[in-house]
């Protein structure tokens, strides 16, 4: 730098201002024109649900990578409210707003678990494990403690010692159907979308 | 299309404003956030995050229900709960603010921008960051009369609610609206919103709110996100709502006046320049100026 004249110095901070002008004062090269986020749904699958938490059993649109084809693997991206859906047209509470971390939780329930009696520790089990267990234990139960008749001797045929609590997100028949087959087994303390 | 028309109106730091074809001929957009219906469920916050891909950090509890605490980089709106006390009647109101951009009409944060194309603001009536143009200069904090926008620490740029520009920008409503469970956020043209709003204000002063009102400052030139308040004389009881809100005086100073006279004395200076140079020239030295320089140097060392 000290090569330079005060001449060459003065040259130089001229070009340097108008340069710096002429950019403020709106001369700049032209610039792309920005462009907002690219909306995200356009081309996904869009797949109608009932949001699997509360019995208000809530409307939602689940969009899903790719279209259908062959070759791609599907993978839910984003949920938002059915706005067809009669219940709750369009709108959803803040947890069902939050379904797509639900889905891809990594504490998601995905499969049967069993942890015996004593244990501390959850072991994963097949289906049918999971079923054949659960009715011989209500086989079990129901045969020692179901009730024909009261005290007074009216037929009641109930069954006390177990209880039922049935999933959201089922639709009329099946919660008609869910009734139905507790009901018939004698179960009372009972509770599904049907008493909604 | 003019509604959800993405035409761009106003870019910050641009002097010479883009010339307009097209217009919002059948409206501008507004979202109204009815304070008076709101539960505080926070729907509109999480709906917000999931359409947007944000995930704030999970924070801890301050000892109310603000959650997370202040907006953020990934927390683009949050409700804001105030607890008063009406000295009137006597009963304990839970005053529920949803807090957010307003999507002004005069956006400080835009007049305050210092980076061309960083900010603008469509046809429609949004007002939109543009991250890969933003410089991180935070001007738009300075710039905004609400306290909304915030830089990212993970890449030093600003943001904020874009009024879901995205969803709005193909016909449809804000994630936040869409979700609402009691409608207490709502979402059309402008002038339906100034109607709903006319309704409900009538409907809460039937009901002995007489000072239920509508919350669209002028200071600002009205916003696209308005509120219908059952306290309309005392904004800032909803957790310090400005009353009059308008750009700090000082980015008017700066932008309005000190900036075109900065630029017309940069300007004048060359061009004074130039003329001393056309009429004088080059200023010479002969041979006496360079051996007096030398004397000079000489007697100094």
């Amino acid at each position: 730098m000290s090569e330079m004249t005060r001449r060459q110095f003065l040259k130089l901070s001229g070009a340097t201002l108008a340069a710096s002008s002429l950019a403020l004062m709106g001369f700049s090269p032209g610039e792309a024109l920005a462009e907002v986020r690219q909306f995200k749904l356009a081309r996904a699958t869009e797949t109608r649900n009932t949001c699997p938490y509360c019995s208000v059993a809530c409307g939602v649109l689940m969009y899903s990578l790719g279209d259908g084809a062959k070759n791609a693997r599907q993978s839910i991206f984003h949920i938002e409210g059915d706005p067809d859906h009669p219940v709750n047209r369009g709108t959803l509470c803040p947890k069902g707003a939050a379904l797509v971390d639900f889905i891809h939780s990594d504490s998601r329930l995905k499969y049967p678990e069993y942890r015996a009696p004593g244990s501390d520790k959850w072991q994963r089990i097949s289906w049918d494990d999971a079923l054949d267990r659960i009715a011989g234990l209500m086989k079990a139960d129901r045969d020692a403690n179901f009730t024909t008749k009261n005290a007074d001797g009216l037929t009641v045929n109930r069954w006390l010692t177990t209880g039922m609590l049935a999933a959201s997100a089922s639709s009329n028949e099946v919660g008609y159907l869910t009734h139905k087959v507790a009901r018939s087994l004698g179960l009372l303390a009972f509770d599904n979308q049907a008493r909604v | 299309m003019a509604l959800q028309s993405l035409d761009i109106v106003r870019r910050s730091a641009t002097t010479l404003p883009e010339p307009q074809a097209r217009g919002a001929h059948t409206g501008q957009v507004a979202k109204l956030i009815d304070v008076t219906k709101c539960i505080g469920c926070k729907a509109c916050q999480v709906a917000c995050m999931e359409w947007n891909d944000l995930r704030d950090e999970v924070g801890t509890c301050t000892g109310h229900y603000d959650n997370p605490a202040d907006l953020s980089d990934q927390s683009w709106t949050l409700m804001r709960f105030a607890e008063y006390e009406n000295p009137d009647s006597g009963n304990l109101e839970w005053l529920i603010r949803k807090d957010g951009c307003m999507h002004c009409a005069d956006p400080g944060c835009l007049k305050a921008c210092p980076s061309p194309g960083a900010i603008v603001q469509y046809a429609n009536g949004i007002v939109d960051f543009h991250e890969e143009n933003c410089i991180g200069c935070g001007y738009c904090i300075t710039g905004c009369p609400f306290n909304i926008p915030r830089i990212s620490k993970k890449d030093s740029k600003a943001y904020k609610c874009t009024l879901c520009s995205d969803r709005v920008g193909v016909g449809l409503e804000p994630a936040c609206v869409k979700t609402c469970p009691t409608g207490a956020i709502v979402f059309g043209t402008k002038d339906d919103m100034r109607q709903h709003a006319a309704e409900r204000i009538d409907d809460l002063k039937s009901r002995g709110f007489d000072k239920a009102g509508l919350y669209d400052p002028a200071g600002v030139g009205g916003t696209h996100v308005m509120y219908v308040l059952h306290h309309a004389d005392q904004p800032s009881l909803y957790s310090g709502l400005p009353k009059e809100p308008t750009i700090s005086p000082a980015v008017r100073l700066w932008k309005g006046i000190a900036k075109p006279l900065g630029l017309f004395a940069m300007a004048a200076t060359a061009a004074v320049g130039f003329l001393h140079y056309l009429r004088k020239g080059p200023s010479e030295t002969d041979e006496r100026d360079e051996e007096a320089a030398r004397r000079e140097l000489e007697k100094t060392s």
